[in-house]
C-alpha cells in the first residue's frame, strides 16, 4: 500500500518535470532566433546602413533605406484604410450584438482571419494590379489592410464589451440617446483598446511578405510614389536571404535585426497600453 | 439590472410602446438618428461580408479556365508542364499535407505541455508571464525571418543528419520546413488550449483532489478528458495556419515538382508553388491553375476555421 502511494507521487513529480522541460524547450527557438539575429545583425548596423541603398555583389557596405521607407509607407497607407473601418465594424459588433446581421459579420471576421496571406496576394493582384496594369505600393497596402482588419475588429469589440453596463445605463438614464452614448461615452472609454489593437495589427503586418509578392513587388531604388512598385524590409530579406553571397546575407541579417526590433518595440507599446487601460476600470 | 438595461436600450431603439405616445419633433429626430446610426454601422458590417464573398467569387471565376481545361484531373495528375499546358497538383497536395501534418506531430506535444504548464501549474505570476510573453513573441516573428534563420542554421544541421543517415543530403526539404512550421504554429495552439484548460471548473478538480488524486491524475483523468474537444479545436486551428503558411516553407522546402518520396526529399506546397510561379505565369491556363490552387487553399482553411470555432463555441457554452 505504502509502495503504491509512493509510486503515484513519483509519477506526479516526473510528469511535472516533464511538462516544465517541454515548456522550456518550446521557448528555446525564440531565444535561439533572437540570439542569432542580434549576434549577426548588430555588426552590420551603423549609420550608413540606414541611409544607403543596397550595393551590388562584391562592394562592401550598402544599406536598406529603400526597404525602410517602403515598409513605412506601405504600413501607413494600410493603417489609414484599416483602422477606421475596423474600429467601426468592431463598434457595431459590440453594441448591436443582438442583431442577426452581427452573427454573420462576426463569422466573416473569423473566416477573414484564417485566409492564407498568399491568397490575399492573389486576390489583390486580380482586383487592383491586373486592371491597372502594373504593380503598385497601393495594391500592397490594400492587401495588408485586409490582413489588419480582423485583429482591429476583435480588439475593439472585446474592449468595448468590457465597459461596465452601469456607465451606459447612467448615460441613458439622463436621457442621452443611445447613439450619442456610443459616440460620447463608449468610444472615448474604449479608445486605448482600439489603439492597442491597431498597433498590434501593425506589428503583425509589418513583417508580411507573401501578400506583397504580387502587389508591391519590390524596388531596388527609393520610391515614395504609392502608384509605383515599392520595396519593403521583408521583401528585402526574402530576396537577399536566398542568395549565396556573404555580403547579401549580412545585409539580410541587418534588415532582420531592424525589423525584429521594430516589431518588439510595437509589441511592448501594446503591452504598456493594455496595462494602463486595465487600471482604469 | 440586466432587464432595466434591455428596457432602456429597446426604448431608444424605438421598439417599445413609448414610440406611440411620442410628443414632439425633437424626439422623433432622435429616433431617426438612432436608426440611421445603427443602419450606418450595419452597412460597414455588410461591406465586410461583401468583401469576403467577392474574394470567393473572384477566385472561383478566375479559376474557371483551369477547371474547364483540367477538370478533376487537376487533383490526381502528377505532370507539371507549362509548355504543354499539363498541370497536376498531386505532388503539391501531398507536399502540403505532409509538411502540415508533420509539423502538427512535432509541435503538439510541446504545445500541450506548455498549455498545461500555463493553464494548470502556473496560471499566474512572474514565471507564467515570462513564458506567456515568450510564446506570444514567437507569433510575431515574421515568417521570412523564420525562413532565413532556417536556411542559415537549420539546413546545415539537417544536412549533417542526412549524411549520417546515408540519404541524399539536400538539407532543404519536407522535414526542414516541417520543423520551422512546428515552431511557427506553437503559439496558436498554446493560446487556445491554455484558455480551455484554465476554464475547467475548479469544483471538478477539487472533487478529484478530495478523493486523494495526485495532480498528475487530475490532469490525465479530469482535465484532459474534460477539455478534449477544446484541445482538438486548438490543434485544428493550428493546422489551418500551417496549411496556408507561405514564406518560410517556400524558402526551405527545396521547390521540386516531383512527388516527395520520403520526409527528407525536397518538395513543394500549394502556397510555395503560388509564391514561386505566380509572377512568371504566362498564359491564361497557367495563371488560372495557380489561382485554382489558391481557391483550394481558401476553401480548406475556411472549412477548418469555421469548424474549429464551432467546436470552441460549443465547448464554452456547455
Amino acid at each position: 500500500m505504502d509502495k503504491l502511494i509512493r509510486l503515484r507521487f513519483y509519477k506526479d513529480r516526473i510528469f511535472k518535470s516533464g511538462i516544465i522541460l517541454m515548456t522550456v524547450l518550446s521557448t528555446a527557438p525564440l531565444l535561439l532566433i533572437l540570439f542569432y539575429i542580434v549576434k549577426q545583425g548588430i555588426s552590420s548596423i551603423n549609420w550608413d546602413f540606414f541611409i544607403n541603398l543596397p550595393k551590388p555583389v562584391g562592394e562592401k557596405g550598402g544599406g536598406i533605406i529603400n526597404g525602410l521607407i517602403g515598409t513605412g509607407i506601405l504600413v501607413l497607407v494600410a493603417s489609414l484604410i484599416a483602422i477606421p473601418f475596423g474600429a467601426i465594424v468592431g463598434l457595431y459588433l459590440s453594441e448591436y450584438s443582438r442583431d442577426k446581421l452581427s452573427y454573420w459579420v462576426g463569422l466573416s471576421v473569423d473566416v477573414l482571419q484564417g485566409i492564407p496571406s498568399i491568397v490575399l496576394g492573389i486576390i489583390i493582384y486580380l482586383w487592383v494590379v491586373k486592371p491597372t496594369g502594373h504593380f503598385s505600393a497601393l495594391s500592397g497596402s490594400i492587401a495588408l489592410a485586409i490582413m489588419m482588419l480582423p485583429p482591429i475588429i476583435k480588439s475593439t469589440e472585446e474592449t468595448l464589451k468590457l465597459i461596465p453596463g452601469t456607465i451606459k445605463e447612467a448615460s441613458l438614464a439622463l436621457g442621452v440617446p443611445y447613439y450619442k452614448t456610443i459616440l460620447r461615452i463608449i468610444l472615448p472609454m474604449g479608445f486605448s483598446g482600439i489603439l492597442s489593437g491597431s498597433i498590434l495589427s501593425i506589428s503583425r503586418v509589418a513583417g508580411e511578405t507573401a501578400p506583397l509578392l504580387f502587389t508591391a513587388f519590390g524596388n531596388p531604388f527609393i520610391n515614395t510614389n504609392i502608384l509605383k512598385p515599392m520595396s519593403s524590409l521583408p521583401m528585402l530579406i526574402f530576396n537577399y536571404a536566398g542568395s549565396a553571397y556573404e555580403d547579401w546575407h549580412k545585409l539580410a541579417w541587418g534588415a532582420s535585426f531592424v525589423l525584429i526590433m521594430m516589431i518588439l518595440f510595437l509589441n511592448i507599446v501594446t503591452k504598456i497600453l493594455e496595462r494602463k487601460w486595465k487600471i482604469q476600470f | 439590472m440586466m432587464n432595466l438595461k434591455e428596457l432602456l436600450i429597446n426604448q431608444f431603439k424605438g421598439k417599445n410602446k413609448i414610440k406611440a405616445n411620442m410628443e414632439n419633433e425633437s424626439q422623433k429626430n432622435v429616433f431617426l438618428f438612432e436608426k440611421i446610426f445603427q443602419k450606418g454601422l450595419g452597412l460597414t458590417g455588410i461591406l465586410l461580408i461583401v468583401v469576403l464573398l467577392s474574394i470567393f467569387i473572384t477566385l472561383l471565376i478566375s479559376s474557371t479556365p483551369s477547371i474547364k481545361h483540367l477538370g478533376i484531373k487537376f487533383l490526381y495528375g502528377r505532370a507539371w508542364n507549362p509548355v504543354t499546358d499539363e498541370y497536376g497538383a498531386l505532388p503539391f497536395l501531398i507536399g502540403t499535407l505532409l509538411t502540415s501534418l508533420l509539423a502538427l506531430i512535432i509541435s503538439t506535444p510541446f504545445a500541450l505541455s506548455t498549455a498545461i504548464f500555463l493553464g494548470e501549474y502556473y496560471p499566474s505570476g512572474i514565471v507564467s508571464n515570462i513564458f506567456k510573453n515568450i510564446i506570444e513573441l514567437l507569433a510575431s516573428i515574421p515568417s521570412v525571418v523564420y525562413g532565413f534563420w532556417g536556411i542559415v542554421i537549420l539546413v546545415p544541421i539537417i544536412r549533417n543528419l542526412e549524411l549520417k543517415m546515408h540519404v541524399l543530403p539536400y538539407g532543404v526539404g519536407i522535414l526542414t520546413s516541417s520543423i520551422i512550421l512546428a515552431i511557427m504554429i506553437i503559439p496558436y495552439s498554446v493560446s487556445l488550449s491554455r484558455q480551455v484548460i484554465s476554464m475547467v471548473p475548479p469544483t471538478l478538480k477539487e472533487g478529484a483532489y478530495s478523493l486523494g488524486a495526485t495532480r498528475f491524475e487530475v490532469i490525465i483523468k479530469i482535465i484532459i478528458p474534460h477539455t478534449r474537444s477544446g484541445l482538438f479545436a486548438a490543434i485544428l486551428l493550428a493546422l489551418g495556419r500551417a496549411l496556408g503558411e507561405t514564406m518560410a516553407v517556400t524558402m526551405l522546402i527545396g521547390n521540386s515538382h516531383n512527388l516527395p518520396t520520403s520526409i527528407f526529399s525536397p518538395g513543394n506546397t500549394m502556397a510555395s508553388v503560388i509564391a514561386n510561379e505566380f509572377t512568371e505565369a504566362t498564359g491564361n491556363v497557367y495563371l488560372s491553375v495557380l489561382i485554382e490552387m489558391g481557391l483550394l487553399l481558401f476553401v480548406v482553411t475556411t472549412l477548418i476555421n469555421i469548424s474549429g470555432r464551432q467546436i470552441i463555441k460549443r465547448y464554452i457554452l456547455h
